[in-house]
């Protein structure tokens, strides 16, 4: 793969970057939609880098990290959605759209 | 499965499958449960003699194995120290049971406490029939397992600060016995016991690893056998109810963890390889050291039952010592003590017994005059106390007989020296209970009275056993030289077990001229 | 064996899938029999598992391509050893759970949803078994993530929901770790399946940073000390039949896949210094867990953590997995006899808390000692837990003792055995309160059902402890990987 282009390396970066900066909101952030919008964040950077890794491949674009993509993509609506629909229930039965922070260890 | 096996298996169902029925019963089906206790007694009892009679009139062999892991096997066998060991308790359990179910009339839960007495006694049994070390370590843990309830029996916070004490005791020498046995298992395969050993091809290059595992074995087996510094748990478990004490302290817990070091020393590592490795002097060290701790710390016990529990502790002590002797004389001295000091010891855990239900007797100087009142309980009391001193023609001097005999055929003149003055604090500490029993006068009331105005002095099934076991003691002293009694069954184990026929017969023809 | 020749050509696997998803979907369409079809769906499967697990143990593994579609398109089922014991254990542990459930839920609305999500749940823990690529188990993992959280806020009630929201976002930070590790495999080597990528996956930063992701996410999702915070509220506060599913199954899950990857795919990866930070983890959980159990004041919290601390003892996997060529083994038999045992001890504490209406330990005496079959089931599976003889638990505990000492490390020997020791302080904790003076009291009325299943699932501990040669045999035939 030494002879990749460079708009593929950009690819790659940038999958890393928003799969980094996903990870940061997810921790940082303590509203739950932001949480829930950092993991898709984190998903789309995993979905650029499958992309790249698509059109890196010697015989043209290699037709198997796109139907990861489509697949992964499905996975991640069910799961935002199920968060969604969690996150207005949590909203509801505290009053609060973020995790209490005191500690789970009582 | 080898011819018979399903004999050691029924002898464990006996006490197993009516244990576990009783639990179910309610509190009122008393006599549905006293039928399951007794009937599974006699009937545990009636199998190990019909077990005697064929291993040795009809010369068969019994054992069953069933496979744990690959090259691993539970092996349940019965050889003359198992027999030994489990007709033990199989007679002590038949006298015990009779008595708990007289101790415990109208008393809460009775219906849990025979259920895991009943699982006690057959993790007992299953210790005495293992077949090799990974058996033994089961059933031991097992024991634990059982016995824990019964010590938190009466739910008070004494009982359950008792309870934590003993488990951590007990969890803590049963991982060490299991890192030991892994490691043992490892080194020379799951074999199973055999006179003389089976690790003597290993000696040569494994020499500190062997006496490291020995180290272990000793910590695992010591915690129960109540080996100095293990040994605080038991004075403390003396909040159970007197049955327990008695079957506990007599044979279950105590002599399990001496009959697993009888076991190593003589099946596992034979005596002649653990004296090459230079480790069975350490062993009678802390007997020694545990003999004469136990009996001091008798001495300044005023609560009864904690004198007989430090008593205990000097005892079963006894028993290693014989087997640290390494020789075949001492041998025999403590193998016969596993089956003296057991029968002495229930005795007087029942006279202690019979004197707290009856009058509320606790501490020894509250027995003043106590003779008068209880004669037949008092006298039982004095043969028991008399033996463990060691006066003949009592069974606990035919004990010490053997073992000063063994010290001095093992070169070591000096251990007499040590039977002389624990006999002397035996004295020290079992003469005033029996002193004031006898001769002093009453003056006021018993502490708390309760069978008064009735012809026998106490609950008849309180005192039957407690007069059988005593006369069980007497008999094993008179009787010791007849074919059926513990010492002609001892030295047949050591004349078989050792191969030193020739010693074994010089000591026979000495005895009976 | 006429048998054995007919059994040869039978295709079992994909019914393992079928059979509880269809049972989901029917319970779903006909909410109003939801337990019904819950109830002959946990009836066929184990038959299905027991008869998959026979037909490995005879014949070997087999590799299916579903519907003749060849990777990387098509689905293949692996089927080896370790998958049809984990399948085995899941339907053994599921069967329990369901005929519980039947009691514990009778037909409130609450129970339809519950059947649904549980046979969902079950459908997609099998299709993650027997999955033979990274992708497929992706999106496996990701079925058992929502079915586990919907049975988990199912509870209703701020602290259940807030335990499932941050269960959701635990797992899901774990999937996409996973997932992004799939990338990089799949950009490395151009496969996703699981064998070919042993095959291939030499020592290089690809692989290697794919290896860390993958682990990392998945320590996460089964809860290894110090990521287990997210465990005990949602263990704790779900209703028992998703306790001990949970507690019992869906952990391990995550560990099986760690300990797929790392036997198949990532052999040829050094474990350097990997495997003695995973082991002081494992210590840590072992520790930290039983400090927590003997503090906790709840009973099921007491059990939760319990979970905390016995996973601890599967991540010595990674000590064991190239010092000893079987030491792999005595894990996976731990995870076995830890998920009947915790299940047991989970469905006992259900029904004490419905007996006596709250689960603080300190109060339970009386129920304790009214309910005496479910106490006895607490007893004997909890005696699993500490590792005493005749149940399975022993058997693992000795397995993994010996295979330390085997190993020369015999430090996690000692983490083993003192984890037993701390185990054996809260088990006999937990038991305590029966042994208390006081009255009995059988609280309120339950169905016998409820009684019988954790007595049983406790037998079945003792079972396993004669279970050893077997299982050990059965995982012989599992296909590892390392240069194909």
């Amino acid at each position: 793969m030494a002879t990749e282009p460079v708009s593929l390396q950009i690819y790659l970066a940038c999958g890393t970057l928003l799969f980094v900066m996903g990870l940061h909101a997810l921790v940082v952030r303590r509203h739950l939609l932001l949480k829930i919008l950092a993991i898709n964040i984190m998903g789309s950077g995993i979905f650029m880098v499958l992309l790249g890794v698509a059109a890196g491949g010697d015989g043209g674009v290699d037709p198997v990290p796109h139907a990861l993509v489509i697949t992964g993509i499905v996975v991640a609506l069910s799961a935002t959605a199920v968060a969604l629909v969690l996150m207005l229930r949590v909203k509801a039965a505290t009053g609060l759209a973020r995790l209490p922070r005191s500690g789970p260890e009582d | 499965m080898a011819t018979g096996g399903y004999m050691l298996l029924l002898i464990l169902l006996s006490s197993l499958l009516p244990g576990v029925a009783i639990f179910f019963l309610r509190e009122q089906q008393f006599a549905l449960r006293t039928a399951l206790n007794l009937g599974g007694a006699t009937l545990k009892f009636l199998l190990i003699i019909a077990l005697l009679v064929g291993v040795y009139r009809d010369g068969k062999t019994y054992s069953l194995s069933v496979n744990l892991l690959p090259g691993i096997d539970l092996v349940l066998a019965a050889d003359a120290l198992s027999l030994l060991f489990a007709t033990l308790s199989a007679v002590l359990w038949l006298v015990t049971t009779i008595y708990a179910i007289g101790y415990l009339e109208d008393s809460p839960n009775r219906s849990r406490f025979f259920g895991f007495f009943s699982l006690c006694v057959s993790a007992t049994v299953g210790i005495a029939f293992s077949g090799n070390l990974i058996t033994l370590l089961i059933f031991y843990e097992i024991l634990t397992l059982a016995t824990w309830p019964l010590v938190v029996h009466r739910g008070t916070a004494e009982s359950f600060r008792a309870g934590r004490i003993y488990l951590a005791y007990t969890l803590l020498g049963g991982a060490v016995l299991l890192g030991a046995v892994v490691w043992l298992t490892l080194l020379a395969g799951s074999e199973p016991f055999v006179a003389g050993g089976y690790l003597r091809h290993l000696s040569a290059d494994q020499g500190p690893v062997l006496i490291m595992i020995f180290a272990m074995l000793m910590a695992g087996f010591g915690v129960k056998a109540a080996l100095l510094p293990l040994h605080s748990w038991l004075p403390r478990a003396m909040v159970a109810p007197a049955p327990v004490s008695a079957l506990l302290h007599a044979v279950a817990v105590v002599k399990a963890g001496a009959f697993g070091i009888v076991r190593v020393l003589n099946d596992v590592y034979g005596v002649e390889l653990a004296a090459d490795l230079g480790v069975t002097l350490p062993l009678l060290l802390l007997a020694i050291m545990t003999i004469v701790y136990g009996s001091v710390r008798a001495v300044f016990a005023d609560d009864l039952k904690q004198r007989l529990a430090f008593s205990t502790v000097s005892q079963v002590s006894y028993i290693i010592l014989g087997v640290a002797l390494a020789g075949p004389i001492g041998a025999v001295g403590g193998l016969v003590h596993l089956v003296h000091q057991g029968v002495m010891k229930i005795t007087l855990f029942f006279c202690a017994g019979n004197f707290a239900e009856t009058l509320g007797i606790h501490r020894v100087d509250e027995m003043r005059g106590v003779g008068r009142r209880m004669p037949w309980t008092m006298t039982a009391f004095t043969l028991a106390a008399l033996g463990m001193i060691g006066i003949p023609p009592l069974a606990g001097f035919i004990s010490k007989w053997y073992l000063g005999l063994g010290a001095l055929e093992a070169g070591m003149a000096w251990v007499t020296g040590v039977l002389v003055v624990s006999s002397l604090l035996n004295a020290l500490y079992f003469l005033p209970p029996i002193l004031r029993g006898w001769f002093s006068r009453r003056e006021g009331p018993w502490p708390d009275e309760r069978h008064g105005g009735r012809r026998l002095e106490t609950h008849w099934m309180l005192l039957l056993p407690t007069v059988t076991v005593a006369a069980m003691a007497l008999g094993m002293g008179l009787l010791a030289s007849l074919t059926i009694s513990p010492l002609y069954w001892v030295t047949f184990i050591v004349e078989f077990e050792y191969g030193y026929d020739h010693i074994w017969r010089a000591i026979f023809e000495w005895e009976t001229p | 064996m006429p048998l054995a020749a007919v059994m040869a050509d039978v295709l079992l696997a994909p019914w393992l899938v079928i059979l509880p998803l269809a049972g989901a979907l029917l319970a779903g369409l006909w909410p109003a029999a939801a337990r019904w079809w819950g109830l002959l769906t946990a009836l066929l499967t184990p038959v299905m598992a027991l008869l998959l697990a026979l037909q490995v143990h005879a014949q070997g593994p087999v590799i299916l391509d579903l519907g003749g579609w060849a990777p990387p398109l098509g689905i293949t089922l692996v089927v080896d050893g370790l998958a049809s014991l984990m399948v085995l254990m899941t339907a053994g542990v599921g069967l329990a759970i369901s005929l519980y459930a039947l009691g514990y839920l009778g037909g409130t609305d609450r129970g339809r949803w519950f059947w649904v999500l549980w046979l969902w749940l079950w459908a997609a823990m099998n299709a993650l078994y027997l999955s033979g690529d990274v992708f497929n188990l992706y999106v496996t993992l990701e079925l058992v993530v929502l079915a586990s959280v919907a049975l988990v806020a199912l509870a209703g009630g701020a602290a259940p929901l807030v335990a499932a929201m941050r269960y959701l976002l635990v797992s899901l930070l774990g999937s996409m770790a996973y997932l992004m590790g799939v990338a990089l495999l799949y950009g490395a080597y151009g496969t996703l399946d699981l064998q070919g990528l042993g095959a291939q996956v030499v020592l290089s930063s690809a692989p290697m940073l794919a290896a860390v992701l993958m682990t990392v996410g998945l320590l996460a999702k089964s809860a290894l000390f110090p990521l287990h915070v997210w465990l005990p509220p949602a263990h704790g506060s779900a209703p028992a039949p998703v306790s001990a599913a949970l507690s019992a199954l869906v952990v391990k899950v995550s560990f099986y896949l760690i300990l797929r990857l790392w036997l198949t795919v990532f052999p040829a990866l050094p474990l350097s210094g990997l495997d003695v930070l995973m082991g002081a983890l494992a210590a840590g959980a072992v520790l930290w867990g039983g400090l927590m159990a003997l503090r906790a004041p709840r009973l099921k919290q007491v059990v939760a953590y319990s979970t905390v601390a016995q996973v601890g003892y599967l991540f010595l996997l990674f000590p064991f997995l190239r010092a000893h060529p079987e030491g792999w083994k005595a894990v996976v038999f731990f995870a076995v006899a830890h998920g009947v045992a915790k299940a047991a001890v989970f469905l006992a504490a259900g029904t004490l808390q419905r007996a006596a209406g709250h689960d603080r330990l300190a109060e339970l005496g009386a129920v304790m000692r009214g309910r005496l079959k479910t106490s006895f089931a607490l007893g004997i599976a909890g005696a699993g837990l500490v590792g005493l003889p005749f149940t399975g638990g022993f058997i693992a505990k000795w397995l993994l003792v010996q295979t330390a000492l085997e190993a020369g490390l015999w430090i996690w020997a000692l983490v083993v055995l003192g984890g037993g020791l701390l185990a054996g302080a809260y088990v006999f904790r937990l038991l305590g309160p029966a042994f208390e003076p006081g009255p009995a009291d059988r609280g309120r009325p339950l169905p016998a059902v409820m009684e019988w299943v954790p007595l049983a699932l406790a037998l079945l501990t003792i079972g396993l402890g004669f279970a050893g040669s077997p299982a050990l045999s059965l995982l012989a035939r599992t296909l590892a990987g390392g240069g194909g």
